[in-house]
């Protein structure tokens, strides 16, 4: 059997750091199931909300009007879709949301509107409705105006979303990854046995470094790949910035990740800690909504948080083209994080 | 005890270390001479892993001295790592892992060595070498577990319950293999909670209990100082009372034990000391079901010294 290792006769694939990290690649591409949450999940969760929140034609409202002349100066809109309705039909319709509004005479010349002023549609039908009948009636308007449509890539939901999602994804398999495999190792005394050999610790930690680097690579062409070419979503900032992001982004929750490894014992706390960390950062960073929908006052502690620097600064690059200027300062908050989170780490990690 | 012109391959002095307020090694004082295989003998919770964890530097002791092959572990901890061979007792390697991936991985730490392949023959897991470790049997995970303590060309190999949980067939393939190692000239420490298995790798042995050595020596000396040739068992007939007063005056019987019907003699002269017990069994009018005799063993050793059993778990 040809073999490398014999004494002075070294080839690359002796170093421990390489082995060590070759342990890692195995490790993830034999379980399925780390490959389904890092690259399978997130595409599916895309295609999911890119699906619901599509943007869809503008709406046409429908609505109930009681005479022939009203049903006749409602058709004049064209947001409007509207039928002539007898009054229990009309109240039974409005009640069952078949119609958002029902328009009603009333002796006098009143026009009566029937509707549901929580619901924005019906708020936006009363407003469509009453133009309409105000113009039939011969309103004229002092002011002239045009309406101009804006419905161009970069402002939709899904470009909302889909920095979001890498961003969390990051977050995720940056934590789970360094965090599960150390607390198992810890667990099954693999860790001790390691620290028993000439194996130097600095290796240890580096190799999930290193695999990390490379998956890294595959998760964000896979999210931000997926949103490119199926849903256009823009890659306007340079990739180069991009990457440099994702890849500081990427370092700083393994930092964060390793910390909360740095002294467990076992998987079931582990994943408390770890859920504990990235539960608020899930629903506060602005990963599905804008975190400026918080209170002002919480606005300082969100900004600091990890996963909101860099989801806020992957918006930028990829949806406004920013540069990594622009977004310095939170490159700066995932940096204090890098830092403060590996020291501590390191002072606190325990090796058996 | 220790020969001028060899240093001790391991050697231990006024060795202690508590937990919280359980002191698990109570000043015990250890050599191993280069060459041999020493065992730590004693029940769970004697101190062996204890012992052996603090001479393999893995864990620190609260005073003490420890020297191993002539190193100290606050001094020279990186060259001592190079020439150990280690399995720590519940190590469980990566199961996504193959035979042949763990080894070169554990290879990869040591300066010099055998190649991976070389030890994978060693151990003879040749036909598992791109098994996943996860879909090895108990026997097969220890001899790899072995192979990963030899990558390094050990001086000194530690084991630390080699063989426990295993079935009777692994249990002797694990020992052919410590045999083997220990022909080859290199020294060995290995704790064990069975003394099949002390009496049959070990050159010397130490019996510890509750932290502290209670003897010393090979085997056979062992056997001998308790000063007793041979065990004489038997059981009475149910409901058979056996006065045993009247056994311990027949000619060659040192000590008589019962313990849950059956009756132990400690015997100097076998050929007497038999048809003697037989008369006077027949004189009580006592019927026999059961009679053996075997040689003492290190668990009588162990019996004898402390008046408790040693217990599998």
């Amino acid at each position: 059997m040809s073999e490398a290792g014999m004494k002075g006769r070294r080839t690359p694939a002796d170093n421990p750091l390489v082995q060590l990290t070759l342990v890692r690649f195995r490790e993830f591409v034999r379980e399925p199931e780390a490959l389904f949450w890092v690259f399978v999940f997130p595409i599916l969760l895309a295609a999911g909300l890119g699906l619901a929140f599509r943007n869809r034609p503008a709406e046409v409202l429908p609505v109930g009007a009681l005479t022939p002349q009203l049903t006749h100066a409602l058709a004049t809109e064209k947001g409007l879709s509207v039928e002539q309705l007898s009054e229990p039909a009309a109240e039974q319709a409005l009640r069952t949301g078949k119609v958002t509004l029902v328009v009603a005479p009333s002796p006098g010349g009143t026009v009566i509107y029937r509707f549901d002023d929580t619901n924005p549609e019906g708020r936006t039908a009363r407003l469509l409705a009453d133009d309409a009948i105000q113009r039939s009636a011969g309103r004229a308007d002092p002011v002239a105006s045009l309406d101009r449509l804006m419905r161009e890539p970069g402002s939709r939901y899904i470009d909302f979303l889909i920095p979001g999602l890498l961003g969390m994804n990051l977050m995720g398999s940056a934590m789970w990854g360094i965090g599960f495999a150390i607390v198992d190792a810890r667990r099954k005394k693999l860790m001790k046995r390691l620290v028993a050999t000439p194996m130097p610790r600095a290796y240890y930690l580096l190799s999930f470094l290193l695999s990390r680097l490379v998956l890294l690579v595959v998760e964000v062409a896979a999210v931000a790949g997926f949103g490119y070419l199926v849903f256009g979503v823009p890659l306007r900032g340079s990739l180069a910035s991009l990457a440099a992001l994702c890849l500081l982004g990427s370092l700083s929750f393994s930092a964060l990740g390793l910390l909360i490894a740095s002294r467990v014992r076992t998987i079931e706390a582990a994943s408390g800690l770890m859920n504990v960390t990235m539960m608020p950062m899930w629903i506060v960073s602005g990963v599905f909504f804008s975190s400026q929908r918080f209170p002002d006052a919480l606005q300082p502690a969100i900004r600091a948080l990890p996963l909101t620097a860099l989801i806020d600064a992957l918006r930028t690059n990829m949806l406004q083209g920013g540069s990594l200027v622009r977004v310095a300062p939170q490159m700066g908050i995932l940096g204090v994080w890098l830092v403060v989170c590996f020291a501590l780490a390191l002072k606190l990690f325990r090796w058996r | 005890m220790s020969v001028p012109a060899l240093p001790a391959a391991l050697r231990v002095s006024r060795l202690r270390k508590t937990y919280k307020e359980v002191v698990a090694i109570d000043g015990l004082e250890l050599e191993v001479r280069p060459g041999e295989c020493f065992g730590l003998l004693g029940p769970n919770g004697a101190g062996k892993t204890t012992t052996i964890e603090i001479c393999e530097g893995l864990t620190s002791a609260d005073s003490g001295e420890v020297e191993v092959l002539g190193l100290d572990w606050s001094r020279h901890a990186g060259e001592l790592r190079e020439r150990l061979g280690i399995q720590l007792q519940e190590t469980q390697l990566t199961e996504k892992l193959t035979v042949w991936e763990t080894v070169r991985l554990f290879r990869s730490f040591f300066r010099q060595g055998p190649p991976a392949a070389e030890v994978i023959a060693l151990v003879q897991l040749v036909e598992k070498r791109d098994a996943r470790v996860g879909n090895l049997s108990g026997g097969q995970r220890q001899r790899l577990a072995l192979a990963c303590a030899l990558v390094g060309d050990p001086h000194l190999l530690f084991l630390d319950e080699p063989t426990t949980g295993l079935d009777p067939q692994a249990r002797r393939q694990v020992w052919d293999l410590i045999e083997r190692f220990r022909r080859a000239g290199r020294t060995i420490l290995l704790t064990t909670h069975y003394m099949d298995e002390a009496e049959r790798l070990c050159d010397r042995v130490a019996i510890m209990d509750r932290g502290r050595m209670i003897a010393q020596g090979t085997p056979r000396e062992l056997i001998a100082s308790i000063g007793v040739e041979h065990l004489v068992e038997f059981s009475a007939a149910h409901g058979a009372v056996v006065d045993t007063r009247l056994l311990e005056s027949l000619e060659g019987v040192h000590a008589v034990r019962s313990e849950n019907g059956t009756v132990c003699l400690q015997v100097t002269e076998l050929h007497r000391a038999v048809p003697a017990l037989l008369d006077e069994l027949g004189r009580q009018g006592v019927p026999l079901t059961e009679l053996r005799t075997h040689s003492p063993t290190l668990e009588d050793v162990f019996v004898a010294l402390t008046g408790r059993r040693l217990r599998d778990e």
